[in-house]
């Protein structure tokens, strides 16, 4: 009755006014369907939706624990060689954490992050990339470098800060950085690269060419990482967010970082099209990031891609992280979800690997690292009017005066200073 | 009675301070002075002042279950629990909007930033929220909050860890800024920036945290209170004055030691606060030295020495100096990580002495 009163009193009003009255009637004929562009779906139910009514997002994976094809359809068509390459790399990736570990230790580097358990991380999504496109990392990532050709001088120069690092001892240990390979140096404050990599991709959309950006599931809590998720979105950036969720950042564990269901489930949110993946498996990583590529191709989107995996190293140099987690758990974890064993059990199943290769390929490769690295220590340190270089495209005055002022000292008191050390 | 008797036996039982709590008790003096680290008198502080007032809680990345990366709030966590001490996700911006809002709505947060470095996430809350709220709602509302963490240099952690945020929010109106640098200062800024109403940003020094130093029966005392914007005169002298900040203290008392040896009596100035600064301290000094120079591990444009020597031009302390003061600053380039070049763009006792004696002997 009441309502029947005000839609008179309504349509009375637009008597007056044709225009509205025509608006009113066309509303009556259907809802609208479109909220100024996003869809609208009409119900008559109050219905709250809770986190729980969705099942978890899928995990794809293309192996079993045991380094079996689960789904031969699955199967990716790789060459032999880049299947042998990726498990080379990816005991090279150990072989040199552990001497760059124990260097730091021994007080000759400053820091170090080891890379354990995400091999396969790197390696599958490594593959699947182009050299051309353009490397986003966030400091866990030396494998994806290694992949593409950074060598092992090129590690331990800049590791080491001497002068032929090519940041001339200017960043710190492991931020690394290489214009031949299209990988962004690495940046210490947390989830900047991730809306960086969105503008760079906004910047190279056509070009045949997509954006990888690499971070940590403790990133994502940033505020940046929400920032660029939607300008990815709207701007539709040709970029692959892959997302490592190795269970911790530092100390806190995945269920203190976020609720929900990790990391994928933003992806719809921000309207971007997202996959699961078992990180642990290199051959899903390949295949998730092969298809994800052609996709921000294709479409000029983007594409979140979450691999699940776990830290098994400390945090870094400056972690313990026997104060926040059991042994008994990490031993859990490298026993029976071991990215590397995995892909040797495939390579093996296949013929390609054996006891006689590995070994062999350990000897190789501990010779390698620990002749680059005592190469690298021995190195002269870089110049010291590095100091005040690369602060501006053109030294400024007041900088060329102290460097001029600096070299007058260093002439006057060359006996008080170890310059043998610098390089000239 | 009975509670705080309670505390404190659970203070014996639980806390690895229990002797320094029980030291605070103590009402008969001793003779010697007890050494503590920085880090001690901090943790001795957070923990007296959770204690004392139920508003007070500690929030941060790593600062529950692990202690804090440095550390600082070790034991806490286990003493407090979840509601005191707070672990939050990797959102510095989050943290501290949610820290600003519970002092807004009364309680008194303790914001704990890793490194002052990853605080540039969270400037607009602590710029634009904590350190104007008061002002735009015409004395209303009150923000008292604490933002503290390491600041300045640490080592071999290049440019982006290692800065210096002295002078950014010395220049900011509403925020008040305390730079310590001994366990007295860590102990006596911190406990009175917790019981301030307004917002205190603390910039304490990752290098110094494990340094030793005395602490007095009354430093060590439950109710020990350093005012802020008081200087504290760290060392005598009549030749002088040397006016600095944190780390850089350290530098100037063992340039003074350098000093004395060639027969100059350096005057050492601890500011302990930027904001207010003490200048009447530093013009009192300059009028009995007639030199000043100014040394911190911040850059020269715009900085703490550049504030003191505009003060000093402003005032008729200008007239009282026989020489142009001299700033001793970090070389004005981003830090590099190698560590000669480290070291060659931080300021170093050696750097004070040339200087010191450039203007002593002209
Ligand atoms: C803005 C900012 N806040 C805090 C830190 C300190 N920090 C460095 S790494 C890290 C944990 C990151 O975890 P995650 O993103 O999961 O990467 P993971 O280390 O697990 O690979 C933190 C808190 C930082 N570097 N930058
Ligand atoms: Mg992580």
């Amino acid at each position: 009755m009441a309502f029947d009163k005000v839609l008179k009193n309504v349509i009375n009003k637009c008597l007056k006014q044709p225009k509205l009255l025509r608006c009113l009637s066309t509303h009556f004929k259907h809802d609208i369907e479109d909220h100024v562009g996003s869809k609208i779906k009409w119900t008559s139910t109050l219905d709250f939706v809770s986190p729980d009514c969705f099942s978890p997002i899928p995990t794809y994976r293309v192996l079993d624990s045991r380094g079996n094809i689960l789904n031969k359809f699955e199967e990716p068509a790789i060459e032999n060689a880049t299947l042998e390459k990726m498990y080379k790399d990816m005991i090279l990736v150990n072989t040199m954490d552990k001497v760059l570990y124990e260097s730091q230790r021994q007080g000759r580097i400053s820091f170090y992050m080891t890379n354990y358990g995400e091999e396969a991380t790197h390696m599958g999504s490594a593959a699947a990339l182009d050299l051309n496109d353009l490397v986003y990392g966030q400091y866990r990532e030396v494998g994806v470098l290694i992949w593409r050709g950074f060598t092992l001088s090129e590690i331990m120069n800049q590791c080491y800060g001497n002068c032929l690092d090519p940041g001339k001892g200017k960043q710190m240990p492991i931020h690394y950085g290489s214009k031949r390979l299209n990988f962004v140096t690495i940046s210490s404050p947390l989830a900047t690269q991730i809306p960086q990599a969105a503008g760079s991709a906004y910047a190279l959309k056509n070009q045949n060419r997509v954006v990888m950006c690499y971070f940590g599931e403790g990133a994502a809590s940033e505020g940046d990482a929400h920032a660029a998720f939607n300008f990815a979105a709207t701007l539709d950036c040709p970029v692959i967010f892959f997302c490592r969720n190795n269970g911790y950042a530092i100390s806190t564990p995945t269920e203190d970082q976020y609720r929900g269901d990790g990391i994928a489930v933003r992806g719809p949110g921000y309207g971007i099209t997202t996959v699961r993946v078992d990180g642990n498996d290199v051959l899903a990583v390949y295949n998730a990031t092969k298809a994800a590529r052609e996709f921000c191709l294709e479409r000029s989107k983007p594409v979140l891609i979450e691999a699940l995996t776990y830290r098994v190293g400390h945090h870094s140099t400056s972690d313990d992280s026997t104060a926040y987690r059991s042994q008994k758990e990490v031993d859990e974890r490298i026993q029976n979800d071991n990215p590397v064993k995995k892909l040797r059990l495939y390579l093996e199943n296949k013929n390609l690997w054996n006891e006689e290769k590995e070994k062999e390929w350990l000897h190789l490769t501990k010779r390698n690292v620990l002749e680059a690295f005592n190469a690298a220590e021995k190195i002269l340190l870089p110049k010291w009017t590095e100091m005040f270089t690369d602060v501006y495209g053109v030294i400024p005055h007041h900088l060329r005066k102290q460097m001029n002022e600096m070299e007058k000292h260093l002439e006057n008191y060359r006996d008080h200073y170890p310059l043998e050390k610098y390089s000239t | 009675m009975a509670r705080v008797a309670a505390v404190r036996m659970l203070n014996a039982v639980t806390s690895k301070y229990a002797n320094t709590n029980c030291r605070t008790l103590s009402m008969t003096s001793v003779a010697k002075a007890k050494e503590v680290a920085v880090r001690d008198a901090l943790n001795a502080a957070l923990d007296e002042e959770l204690e004392r007032d139920d508003r007070v809680f500690l929030m941060g990345e790593e600062v529950a279950v692990y202690d804090g990366a440095y550390k600082v709030s070790r034991g806490l966590w286990k003493k407090y629990g979840d509601k005191r001490i707070v672990d939050t996700p990797i959102t510095e911006i989050g943290f501290t909007g949610i820290a600003v809002g519970a002092a807004m709505a009364g309680l008194r947060p303790i914001c704990e930033f890793m490194t002052f470095n990853f605080a540039m996430q969270s400037i607009d809350h602590i710029l634009n929220s904590a350190g104007k709220m008061f002002y735009m709602s015409a004395g209303r509302v009150n923000v008292p909050i604490v933002f503290r963490g390491p600041n300045g240099a640490a080592a071999g952690v290049a440019a982006q860890h290692s800065q210096c945020y002295g002078a950014w929010y010395a220049h900011c109106p509403g925020l008040k800024v305390l730079s310590p640098y001994s366990a007295e200062d860590a102990r006596g800024l911190l406990k009175s920036a917790i019981r301030d109403p307004d917002p205190v940003v603390i910039l304490e020094n990752e290098m110094l945290y494990g340094v030793k130093y005395p602490l007095s029966d009354e430093a060590l005392s439950k109710d020990f209170l350093i005012p802020i914007g008081k200087a504290k005169i760290e060392r005598d002298g009549t030749h002088v004055t040397i006016v600095s900040h944190s780390k850089g203290v350290e530098t100037s008392l063992l340039a003074a030691k350098e000093l004395q040896a060639i027969g100059i009596e350096a005057e050492v100035i601890n500011l302990r606060s930027l904001r207010p600064l003490d200048f009447e301290a530093i013009s009192n000094s300059v009028k009995k030295t007639n030199h000043l120079i100014t040394v911190e591990q911040g850059w020269p444009s715009h900085g703490v020495g550049a504030e003191i020597c505009a003060r000093v031009m402003e005032s008729d302390t200008f007239f009282h100096l026989d020489q142009p003061a001299i700033r001793v600053t970090g070389a004005d380039v981003p830090m590099a990580y190698a560590k000669a070049l480290e070291d060659a763009s931080l300021p170093s006792p050696a750097d004070i002495v040339d200087v010191a004696k450039r203007i002593l002997s002209t």
